[in-house]
């Protein structure tokens, strides 16, 4: 048996470069993700609390559906059902051509849909722990519209959101292993490489455990310095 | 009396109050318009691929793959909640040892994805073939659908476990008192004060739970596991056509809706009393 040490180093003998290359790829799926989820599930809550009903039923179709099937299986109907969808819509304006989906990209789609219609749920909540005041009180003094989510309720709105985002954040990250299975080269399929080569599965696997351990306890520093940053106003109320 | 019929004169019913087409309520019809078109072109997609000889040849492995699936969960739940029994008793306990070996257990288990924990269980413990051939536990762990099961229970133990700790804690410390004063013994508190109030707060986390789980164990294709996902990939892989896919979504989707429903309705008729 090689030394486990070997093994785990860095450079020819080792993989830990290589899985160094899956953390990346991993946390820059999950970092590419974020804004567009973010983004999708705010507009989605926007319109599942509008007074007008049929904004809201679109909203709770976009979340039923996409909360209701596996991830697995929506990251599987985006990379082949985007695939089939844009190659015949490529047929009928140039035949003979082919395309091909980057399996980042359609991680990324997948894990966004899914991400962002619970996003959606996390700021519906905290739309509806903001009273009806806030909104008039910023009407009442000349605001618009816009003005009064951007400057009123906007940034109580985060606040009341973040425990929630960050908690989805972390479900994010653990999702990105899904992606190994469309072969995107992330922690986990690395990993796979390096025990299927070295016949260590266990040393391997265990490693890939630890790696995402380590990322979850990093982000909920991170995330404890966003609380911080978020709270900082707090005692003044 | 002529007093009463000159006032009664007919009022008209107030003038319904006008709806614009406003931004809101176009893009809404825009996107309810959007969903129909998607909705009539996924049926109608389905239709038009209808094949007599696909369905024949596949619905039973769709069915057998269904009942897998729900075999899966069923068992992982199960056992998952008797596991997270204990978990939840070390995690509330003034043991500090206890206390951090059980953190460190539900630590793991909720910080790390459960595909690396099934990759973990039925690759990594192939390298202690020998140690487990020795305790003749090889065979249990050779066997993909036993280290699904043996994965996903210890996953959702801790999951459960964080429940029943949370719900238990929901319970105010004065109904602990309360029956104390009325000397009843600790297991009889629990049983019969703190456990019925804990369990209709955990009801929706663990319905949510079963969810996550059902939506979860389509991993299991993976590791060669033929469930509902599994029997829809090896039926994309021979026929590479894509309404396999959308049929295992319906599924997965109408299996998932019936429980949430199902789950709103207990906690609807269960407090009842709770309502004012």
């Amino acid at each position: 048996m090689e030394n486990v040490w070997t093994l785990l180093s860095w450079g020819p003998e080792g993989w830990s470069d290589d899985i160094a290359w899956g953390v990346l790829v991993t946390v820059s799926l999950g970092l590419a993700t974020l804004p567009v989820g973010l983004l999708i599930g705010f507009l989605v809550a926007l319109a599942k609390q509008s007074p007008e009903p049929s904004l809201r039923l679109a909203g709770n179709v976009y979340t039923t559906i996409f909360r209701g099937l596996p991830e697995l299986l929506t990251l599987f109907l985006v990379f082949y059902g985007a695939q089939i969808g844009l190659q015949q819509l490529l047929h009928l304006i140039s035949p003979g051509t082919n395309i091909e989906i980057n399996s980042f990209v359609a991680g990324m789609v997948a894990l966004g849909v899914v991400f962002s219609s619970y996003a959606s749920e996390v700021f519906l909540s905290a739309f509806r722990a903001i009273p009806q005041g806030q909104y008039e009180g910023g009407y009442s003094i000349g605001l618009s519209k816009g003005q009064t989510m951007r400057l009123v309720v906007l940034p109580q709105l985060i606040k009341i959101a973040l425990p929630g985002l960050a908690n989805l954040w972390l479900i994010l990250l653990k999702d990105t292993s899904l992606v190994s299975a469309i072969g995107l080269a992330d922690i986990l399929r690395q990993s796979g490489i390096a025990a299927r080569v070295t016949k260590q599965a266990f040393l391997f696997f265990g490693f890939a455990c630890m790696i995402y351990l380590v990322l979850a306890i990093i982000s909920s520093f991170g995330i404890n310095a966003i609380e911080r940053w978020a709270g900082r106003k707090e005692a003044q109320r | 009396m002529s007093a009463v019929t000159e006032t009664s004169t007919d009022v008209d019913r107030p003038p319904a109050i006008p709806r614009p087409w406003t931004a809101a309520r176009i893009t809404g019809h825009v996107f309810i318009v959007l969903w129909l078109m998607l909705g009539v072109a996924m049926v109608g997609y389905l239709v038009n691929a209808w094949n007599p000889d696909l369905f024949e040849k596949y619905a039973p492995y769709y069915l057998s793959g269904l009942l897998v699936t729900i075999k899966l969960v069923a068992v992982s739940i199960v056992l998952g909640a008797l596991l997270s029994i204990p978990i939840a008793y070390a995690r509330m306990s003034k043991n500090k040892l206890l206390n951090a070996l059980a953190y460190a257990y539900v630590y793991f288990f909720r910080g790390t994805p459960l595909l690396a924990q099934t990759f973990l269980i039925y690759y990594g413990l192939g390298s202690f073939r020998p140690q487990l051939e020795a305790v003749g536990l090889w065979t249990f762990f050779r066997d993909a659908w036993y280290c699904a099961v043996f994965a996903f229970s210890l996953n959702t133990a801790a999951y459960q476990a964080e429940i029943l700790r949370g719900a238990i804690e929901s319970v105010p410390k004065g109904q602990w008192e309360g029956a104390e004063s009325l000397g009843l013994h600790k297991y009889q508190i629990l049983r019969k004060i703190v456990l019925p109030q804990a369990l209709i707060v955990a009801l929706r986390p663990y319905g949510n739970e079963i969810i996550l789980m059902i939506k979860g164990s389509a991993i299991v294709a993976i590791i060669t596991v033929y469930d509902l996902m599994g029997e829809t990939r090896r039926a994309y892989s021979r026929t590479f056509d894509f309404q396999t896919y959308l049929w295992a979504a319906l599924i997965y989707l109408s299996m998932v809706e019936t429980l949430r429903h199902g789950i709103e309705w207990i906690e609807r008729r269960i407090t009842k009393h709770l309502k004012r």
